[in-house]
């Protein structure tokens, strides 16, 4: 595994601040590699969803789901726009109520989990709940200790170096592009170590290098058992079980 | 127990650090506050009797508006960046986690009016312990300002014009507090003791705090479902 970082954090307080870091180039950064992920390997966990009913603006979009998912199993919702693809992962988080329904975690509707409802999952929506002003380190570290995880500076800025964001680590997010801010946001969901990902087009608008992260870390998260929910245009090459599951097919 | 404290702590942290990298914020409230009220000889003319009887009804009428101020951003920004939706997924309790933020909205926009009231109250001819009863009146009365307002912000969520509602929202709901605030200048004004106006603030406070946080949790799980 190479790490790839800076000696030294760069000073704010240099006469030209930020110019500097760009002089890296982005094509130094590699392809990180996601051995650490097999590290932590998740127990066995079932998610089940049954008869789930939900509408939006009182048009019914999903009438009777359900499906059951096993660790290191994916799940792909595909269906055409306002299919009620994001609905339905906004239901599974917990952010959106469903008219009817049950939600299982190991055989535990989620509202009565002791942990609470959503301790086993991480989500990312369209936005990467980044706070601009703060650095990708700062970011990072706020929002594991948010989700009752607590996070070194060292760790954050092994896996920033890891998605490739070497030397930006304490730049505030606002000077990153489109593609290095999704890699903060997908950052967070390797810090988190939750055994259920939930994920609302990630490979939207990313750069084929950024997609390949993405690829590998998926795999890898697949590979230690855990879970993965994601909507997607694309088809995406991931190695392992996965199934699709197609909204609004009636009309 | 310990991650409930390190999450709110954050939280808290968080919302600070940000103020201090955005100080506009902070400040435009703070002078709007100084503004409007200087306004207020040059509109009503210099007699020092008639400003000394205006000044407790100025005073917090100014400091209503300047809390109206920043209302608007309290939760909007979070909701846009999608922060929002990651703090009510966290595992922790969102009515805790909301007083966490008030608590730095306080901090931000409502300490500084207390702590420049006694400026302006000197500008409007209040004497001493007429300055320490509002200053003690507004230290019981803006962390109110800031719960009650939260509500608002709360149920004004992701709506276009969202600023103008929560005025007409909780404008009214401010009327206990300006009332009451107020009334404790008056009270020391003319020869008689606060203390009854700022016992029922203090009870208003304890009451909101009980309160708002739970009508706030609820307003942001609605408005971001």
């Amino acid at each position: 595994m190479i790490v790839w970082r800076r000696s030294a954090p760069l000073s704010r307080k240099a006469d030209s601040p930020w110019t500097c870091v760009y002089h890296q180039p982005f094509a130094e950064s590699p392809v990180p590699s996601m051995s650490h992920a097999a590290r932590v390997v998740f127990p066995a966990h079932r998610l089940e969803v049954e008869g789930l009913v939900a509408e939006r603006g009182e048009r019914l979009l999903i009438q009777d789901l359900g499906f059951s998912l096993a660790g290191g199993e994916l799940l792909q919702v595909a269906g055409r726009n306002g299919a009620g693809k994001t609905s339905l992962l906004r239901i599974l988080c917990g952010l959106s109520r469903p008219l009817e329904g049950r939600i299982c975690w190991d055989g535990v509707p989620v509202q009565r989990r002791e942990e609470g409802p959503t301790a086993h999952l991480a989500y990312l929506g369209h936005t990467n709940a980044l706070k601009d002003e703060l650095s990708g380190e700062e970011n990072l570290r706020i929002q594991s200790a948010l989700q009752g995880r607590r996070l070194g500076r060292d760790e954050a800025w092994e896996v920033l170096g890891r998605m490739g964001l070497g030397g930006h680590e304490d730049l505030p997010v606002k000077f990153l592009s489109q593609g290095q801010k999704r890699r903060v946001a997908l950052a967070r969901l390797l810090l988190v170590r939750r055994p259920l990902w939930i994920l609302d087009e990630p490979f939207a608008a990313l750069d084929v290098q950024v997609i390949e992260v993405l690829r590998s870390a998926l795999e890898a998260h697949l590979a230690a058992n855990g879970m993965i929910i994601l909507t997607t245009h694309q088809a995406v090459p991931i190695q392992g079980r996965q199934h699709t599951l197609t909204l609004g097919k009636a009309s | 127990m310990n991650g409930l404290a390190t999450a709110l702590f954050t939280l808290l942290r968080r919302d600070l650090i940000l103020a201090l990298r955005r100080r506009q914020d902070a400040l435009v409230v703070l002078g709007f506050f100084v503004v409007v009220v200087s306004l207020f000889p040059l509109g009503v003319g210099p007699d020092p009797q008639l400003l000394r009887s205006m000044a407790p009804g100025v005073l917090w009428v100014s400091a209503l508006l300047a809390t109206m101020l920043s209302l608007e951003r309290l939760f909007s920004d979070d909701f846009r960046d999608g922060s929002l939706e990651q703090i009510l997924l966290a595992p922790q309790p969102l009515s805790l986690m909301v007083m966490s933020k008030i608590l730095a909205h306080w901090l931000i926009t409502g300490l500084p009016l207390v702590l420049i009231s006694p400026l302006l109250g000197m500008q409007l001819n209040l004497d001493g312990t007429e300055i320490l009863t509002l200053m003690a009146a507004l230290l019981l009365g803006t962390p109110i300002l800031s719960l009650v307002g939260a509500i608002g912000a709360a149920l004004t969520l992701g709506l276009r014009g969202g600023g103008v509602l929560i005025s007409l929202l909780i404008l009214p709901l401010y009327v206990p507090a300006l009332v009451l605030g107020a009334g404790a200048v008056d009270a020391v004004m003319y020869g008689s003791s606060a203390q009854a106006h700022l016992s029922l603030m203090a009870a208003l406070l304890i009451l909101t705090l009980l309160l708002a946080p739970w009508a706030i949790a609820a307003a942001l799980r609605i408005m971001s479902d």
